[in-house]
């Protein structure tokens, strides 16, 4: 055995591309399922939020006019670094999570293909929820799914790694950007998912990922007024008709999960389409 | 201009009678609320008397539906609904005169448009749906997408009969059954909408309609045993209820208000643009949650265009709804007038240019000549607000971009309109409009296969087309 001293890493915040301490200077520690301290992860504050909501609104525009095609392929590209990464993170899951190495090990593989599921989406959407109108007149009328905006997603508590990326993917997919709280127990797959994310194309601000405490910060993302839709999976069962007020203040799409989701199943398109609007455009036909 | 001699269709054709009353479980029956007097806009005269829900009326309607839902619309094949969907769009079909000038009578909207719009796009919605009801399966929510129960659905006063059909045709075509509580101000068209559904024979409790006042919403959105609930209306009661449903399993949709921009490039036909500015913000005396109410005009066209722009409002016909040759009727309620009043005297106070048409008004009856204001910055009120009246507000940009930026400054989101003969323009702020329906060298088009329906705070959900279906089942 190496008498060398581990390089330990310090677990910071995701936002606008960066990788900065949370602005309170507060942390908090970090256990692994036993109980045994892993490291300090940033404790993130309403400041934290509401820069990572600026950051995120500010990719919108680039993100949501990107081709779908280029989106497609930005997601794959975090399939592959993610692959190249997996026994890190197969590491990390089973640390975090407190399962033996054997599922850590099909949680990440799952995770990894959950962004290639994804990545394929990007230019379907369109072509499965979109349509042309046959409307009664001499128009032409087409409906074509566009990303809502800047969505908050409180990311699963359990499941630190597959359930996280089953809620970021869907939002992106379809060009959204997002500021995500993670796991408050198991935050450090998500800020490692961070690296993953920055060394992948995904331009910065697109994803935003906060640690901390999710009853603290989810009710100012709840009524953040630059904010367009909320993802309730991973609130705590007592907050989440507060959060849903909140939101109604602005008038946001809330994604109400059934309790338990089971992330290892495929899919389908419900988280796709709980972001995207629909807008209908209509011409007159004529010489 | 024109004189016209008056040519009024005859009030006769309404069949109006002196009461009505709600129904319930497939029978018309009194409700023990307090009753209601609905008025006619355009003259103030009472025009019957409405019974209204109470609470336990609520209750009874909401527990009618159930038990349909349970017994009968659930368990129904689809093509069996179908059926009755399309014995109601060609009953509206053939009541259409009744139904056109009884809406003219209690809304105050002329009888052009509720001849030639609200009641033949009310029956092509059943016509439209009725087709769904039995090919679910191929709407792209799986193979076999269920209902989500008992719908509980709040319209507005300004299409009534349309927006009841808006809300109960895709509810039925989905399995689900329905208690619909139509304004207060404008019950009369869905109580005879509910008789048509009477003689169509639907099962008992499959539709239910309420009249009341607010708080027979409240109740009906809030009742424990409704599974869904569908609102159009303000932005400021669509926050009220999505807060009251908050940690509730209840599906929720809703469709709020706006204000859109209207914007006209320097090389967009000028006279086509008039048309559809006028159409876009006095079709229906602007009572429309998508009106183009915000007209954003390239700088270097503004003059001519406001100049031709007064010159086609001031041939507009305010007055008799049921005259055929009017094009702005009545206000709907005298509250709905004070608060244009309240508005456009904001607008003067703000420093905006005000211009009147100097059409003549009725002597009685609650009537606002259409209206323009000039000179509008996007920080007044007249640039914020949804008016739902008569009233345009003029605004100017130099650039796209400009344009964009401009029409995206709002918390609304329901329409936009795009005036240019360059079509690569067109599908570029087509694209960059933050609102779910785009008109393009038109405005104010309306069809049940369309989506129709809002981004941001003008509410969520869509009606129309194969993703209106989304609010009716459980996916």
């Amino acid at each position: 055995m190496s008498d060398r001293l581990t390089v330990a890493k310090t677990y910071k915040l995701y936002i606008g591309g960066k990788f900065p301490r949370s602005e309170s200077g507060r942390s908090y520690p970090v256990a692994d399922a036993k109980g045994t301290f892993l490291a300090n992860a940033a404790q993130g504050s309403r400041k934290d939020a509401r820069d990572a909501v600026a950051a995120a609104r500010k990719a919108f525009d680039a993100w949501s006019g990107a081709t779908a095609y280029n989106r497609g392929q930005v997601l794959y590209r975090v399939a592959e670094v993610l692959e190249g990464r997996r026994e890190q993170f197969i590491s990390e899951v089973a640390t975090s999570e407190g399962v033996p190495a054997k599922k850590a090990q099909s949680l990440v593989d799952t995770a990894i293909d959950r962004w290639v599921w994804y990545a394929g989406w990007t230019d379907k959407i369109a072509a499965v929820l979109g349509s042309s109108n046959p409307v009664a007149g001499p128009y032409f009328s087409f409906s074509t799914p566009e990303p809502t905006g800047v969505v908050a997603v409180l990311a699963p508590q359990q499941s630190s790694l597959l359930g996280l990326v089953s809620v970021i993917a869907p939002v992106i997919a379809s060009g959204n950007t997002c500021v995500v709280i993670t796991s408050q127990d198991r935050p450090l797959p998500a800020i490692t998912l961070s690296e993953v994310l920055a060394t992948s194309d995904v331009p910065g601000g697109v994803v935003n990922i906060i640690t901390g405490r999710t009853a603290e910060i989810a009710p100012w993302l709840a009524s953040h007024a630059d904010v367009n839709a909320l993802d309730l999976t991973g609130a705590p069962d007592s907050l989440r008709a507060d959060l849903e007020r909140a939101a109604a203040g602005t008038v946001k799409r809330v994604l109400r999960t059934k309790p338990n989701e089971d992330f290892t199943a495929t899919p389908d398109m419900s988280r796709l389409r709980a972001y995207l609007e629909t807008k209908t455009v209509w011409h007159p036909m004529g010489v | 201009m024109w004189e016209y001699a008056p040519a009024p269709e005859s009030r006769d054709i309404a069949n109006l009678k002196p009461s009505y009353k709600m129904f319930v479980d497939g029978k018309f029956v009194e409700g023990t609320g307090e009753p209601l007097k609905t008025v006619n806009p355009a003259t103030e005269e009472v025009l019957a008397e409405v019974s209204t829900a109470s609470q336990s009326d609520v209750d009874t309607a909401v527990k009618a539906a159930r038990k349909a839902y349970d017994r009968v619309w659930s368990k129904m094949p689809g093509s069996e609904r179908a059926k009755y969907i399309y014995r109601i769009a060609r009953q509206i079909q053939e009541r259409g005169r009744e139904l056109a000038v009884l809406e003219s009578l209690d809304n105050g909207k002329p009888i052009k448009e509720s001849r030639d719009v609200d009641v033949p796009t009310a029956a092509s919605h059943f016509f439209y749906h009725a087709g769904w009801a039995d090919k679910l399966g191929y709407a792209g929510y799986g193979p076999d997408p269920q209902p989500l129960g008992v719908a509980g659905q709040v319209i507005p006063w300004n299409f009534p009969l349309l927006m009841a059909a808006w809300k109960i045709a895709p509810a039925l075509a989905c399995g689900n059954t329905v208690v619909l509580k139509p304004a207060e101000t404008t019950p009369l068209t869905a109580l005879v909408l509910a008789d048509v559904i009477q003689q169509c024979d639907l099962p008992p409790g499959v539709v239910n309609i309420i009249p009341g006042a607010g708080d027979v919403g409240a109740a009906l959105v809030g009742h424990e045993d409704v599974n869904k609930v569908a609102f159009t209306g303000s932005t400021d009661v669509g926050k009220v209820i999505q807060g009251r449903l908050a940690g509730t399993s209840k599906k929720l949709t809703l469709e709020l208000g706006g204000k859109a921009a209207n914007i006209v490039f320097d090389d967009a036909p000028l006279d086509q643009a008039v048309e559809g500015i006028v159409n876009g913000i006095f079709f229906n005396q602007g009572h429309v949650c998508c009106a183009g109410s915000r007209l954003l005009v390239q700088e270097s066209i503004a003059d001519e265009l406001v100049e031709k722009l007064h010159a086609r409002v001031s041939t507009l016909r305010v007055g008799d709804p049921l005259d055929k040759n009017t094009d702005v009727g009545a206000i709907n309620s005298r509250e709905q007038l004070t608060r244009i009043k309240e508005l456009t005297e904001s607008g003067d106070a703000e420093g905006a240019q005000r211009w009147t048409s100097s059409c003549p008004l009725p002597d009685k009856g609650f009537f606002f000549a259409p209206t323009v204001f000039s000179n509008v910055s996007q920080a007044m009120r007249i640039a914020r607000e949804e008016i739902f009246g008569p009233v345009l507000s003029v605004l100017t940009f130099r650039t796209p971009e400009e344009a964009v930026a401009k029409a995206n400054n709002t918390p609304y989101g329901l329409s936009a309109g795009i005036w240019t003969e360059k079509g690569s323009r067109i599908l570029w702020m087509a694209q960059r409009m933050r609102a779910g329906v785009v008109w393009s060298n038109t405005f104010n088009r309306f069809d049940p296969t369309a989506p129709f329906g809002g981004y941001q705070e003008s509410g969520f959900g869509r009606e129309g087309g194969r993703t209106g279906l989304e609010a009716y089942l459980d996916v």
